[in-house]
């Protein structure tokens, strides 16, 4: 006989508020999807456990070759170089490597890992305002491409430059008024100020330093495609300038990265379709400045400066997903719903400023109710969504957090949970782990016990009171 | 594990609550005393008309589990959890 019965929905009331969808975003009756890449969520969480980092092989080359294409279509001189420190997944460096990314790379443990990953000296792009001696040495031998950041390393780079009798070709990063950004200008040499050109002159005067390349990184999510106008415009301003008056040759413009992602910052409520620009808007900015400014000396004969761009999460945000599952249901004081899921921030470090997509894997039914999403930690900042309109969701639903390409895998840690897998799925839907789950013995790896704390025979007795 | 008892007088909505509230079939609630309206998905609308017919728990019960495919420990801290939530959304201002 077959159970006639309907199937058990958890039952859900929700009061009618005005304004409510505009301001917590909701997950829509018939947004659902049950798999990722191709390849089944079940079968993912099945095999690899929960939560699962899936990256897709596909959809990153996809996204750099979209860069690529959207750049080098308006600049005939165009070079991408992965940043590690947005993702440096050896998976995900190796596959942009194939693609012919170089490597962005801003301290020394980044600078081991792109040689490891078989990237030649001189196709590193060293940026960061902590470079070691010991770093520097080998970057310098190994020819890698330098970009200072401030008077100190200059100093330090020509030291070593003079030890071992070499010319080291240097490039600067610069800071300056966009006019759209908040001027990052911790970082590298201000231009209004005149400080880069001061640094310039610095260098034309050294016997054992060159000036080769111009830098600057703006900032990250810049949704003003405006400012990457600004941008080129200024460097490539300051370019002729320089050239122009310490007789340098710059055959490098290094623009950074700073692209937004389609991700949904907090506080923005229209969305990322909306208000993300397209590559191609970001590159007509970058380009048409470049060629302008740069009219003359292709004019004269000289070739055009390649550019150099350092995007990181908009190749890398949306190639990324998280699978969590749900692990209790409960009702605040106030009414709203909450959900604890088996993600925390320590994996998600993006939910500090994303509102992060949450998909269903299955078709929820009933009415969406505001709802606050938790992670496992014992902490209360471990918020995954502030709110969301979400129907009911039984434990041990699976939801899909994304995008989470970016930040992600480098900013997280170990925090009361252990970290999950990585996957990585390629080719016709097959699925390779790329970062194993963490065990007790990862953690306690580095770990020392002095031999008066090591644990004994006499440990889970109860203490001798007496003593 | 035993099955859990509620206790039916502060658990349900009263009787004067419940004859006033107008249920339509697509599951909109209004309560004409607050002038509040709710969406209740196809679960909650079955639960309220169930007790707008019968303000009784046991009832309700056996009325659902007759017509869901569900266990009762589910069915338990479901309806704990939902007339909960209702009892507080119909007693705001
Ligand atoms: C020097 C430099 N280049 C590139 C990036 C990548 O930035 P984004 O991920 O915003 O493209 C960063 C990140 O902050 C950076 O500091």
């Amino acid at each position: 006989m077959t159970d006639a019965r309907k199937p058990w929905v958890k039952p859900s009331i929700v009061m009618h508020r005005s304004g409510m969808v505009n301001k917590f975003g909701s997950v829509q009756r018939s947004q659902w999807q049950d798999q990722l890449a191709g390849v089944s969520v079940a079968a993912l969480v099945e095999e690899h456990g929960s939560p699962l980092f899936v990256i897709s092989e596909q959809k990153l080359r996809d996204n750099a070759r979209h860069l690529l294409h959207a750049f080098a279509t308006r600049y005939p001189s165009v070079r991408y170089a992965w940043s590690y420190k947005t993702n440096y997944l050896g998976a995900v460096c190796r596959a942009l490597h194939q693609e012919g990314a170089w490597a962005e790379v801003v301290s020394g443990f980044e600078y081991e890992k792109a040689r490891s990953l078989g990237v030649p000296g001189n196709e590193i792009v060293f940026n960061g305002p902590h470079k070691t001696r010991s770093s520097l040495e080998r970057a310098i031998a190994e020819g890698a491409r330098i970009q200072v950041d401030h008077l100190d390393e200059l100093y330090l780079i020509e030291s070593i430059a003079r030890e071992t009798g070499r010319r080291v070709p240097i490039g600067i990063r610069l800071n300056y008024e966009t006019g759209y950004t908040e001027n990052w200008s911790r970082f590298g040499f201000n231009v209004e100020s005149g400080q880069a050109m001061d640094a310039a002159w610095r260098i034309a005067n050294s016997d054992s330093l060159e000036l080769k390349w111009l830098h600057s990184h703006i900032g990250t999510f810049v949704l003003d495609h405006r400012a990457y106008g600004a941008a080129a415009r200024i460097v490539a301003g300051f370019m002729n300038d320089v050239e122009q008056k310490t007789g340098c040759e710059i055959d490098a413009i290094d623009i950074g990265g700073g692209f937004a992602s389609h991700n949904a910052l907090q506080g923005i409520y229209l969305p990322p379709e909306q208000v993300v620009p397209s590559l191609d808007q970001y590159a007509e900015e970058v380009c048409t400045p470049l060629l302008e400014a740069t009219y003359e000396r292709v004019a004269r004969g000289r070739p055009l400066p390649t550019l150099i761009l350092e995007t990181g999460r908009a190749v890398v945000d949306d190639a990324e997903s998280l699978i969590t599952t749900v692990v209790a249901n409960k009702k605040m004081p106030d009414g709203r719903r909450c959900v604890i899921v088996d993600a925390g921030v320590n994996v998600l470090f993006t939910a500090f400023w994303y509102n992060h997509q949450i998909t269903p894997t299955r078709d929820l039914t009933g009415a969406p109710e505001e709802t606050v999403i938790y992670g496992p930690l014992c902490m209360n900042i471990d918020v995954i969504r502030k709110s969301i309109l979400l129907p009911p969701v039984r434990t041990g639903d699976t939801l899909i957090v994304s995008p989470v390409g970016a930040y992600n895998n480098t900013q997280w840690l170990q925090f009361i949970e252990y970290r999950p897998r990585v996957v990585l799925v390629h080719g016709e839907a097959e699925v390779s782990v790329v970062r194993e789950r963490e065990t007790l013995a990862t953690v306690t790896e580095l770990e020392q016990l002095p031999p008066h704390l090591a644990p004994t025979d006499h440990d889970g007795q109860s203490p001798d009171p007496s003593r | 594990m035993s099955e859990l008892q509620f206790s039916e007088e502060s658990l349900l909505p009263d009787a004067a609550t419940l004859e006033r509230l107008a249920l339509s079939s697509s599951g909109f609630l209004f309560d004409p005393v607050s002038g509040h309206s709710f969406t209740l998905n196809e679960t909650g609308r079955d639960i309220l008309k169930i007790l707008q017919e019968t303000r009784d728990l046991k009832a309700l019960k056996q009325q659902l589990s007759d017509e869901y495919d569900l266990d009762s420990s589910t069915l338990d801290r479901d309806l704990l959890e939902f007339l909960g939530s209702v009892r507080d959304q119909l007693r705001r201002p």
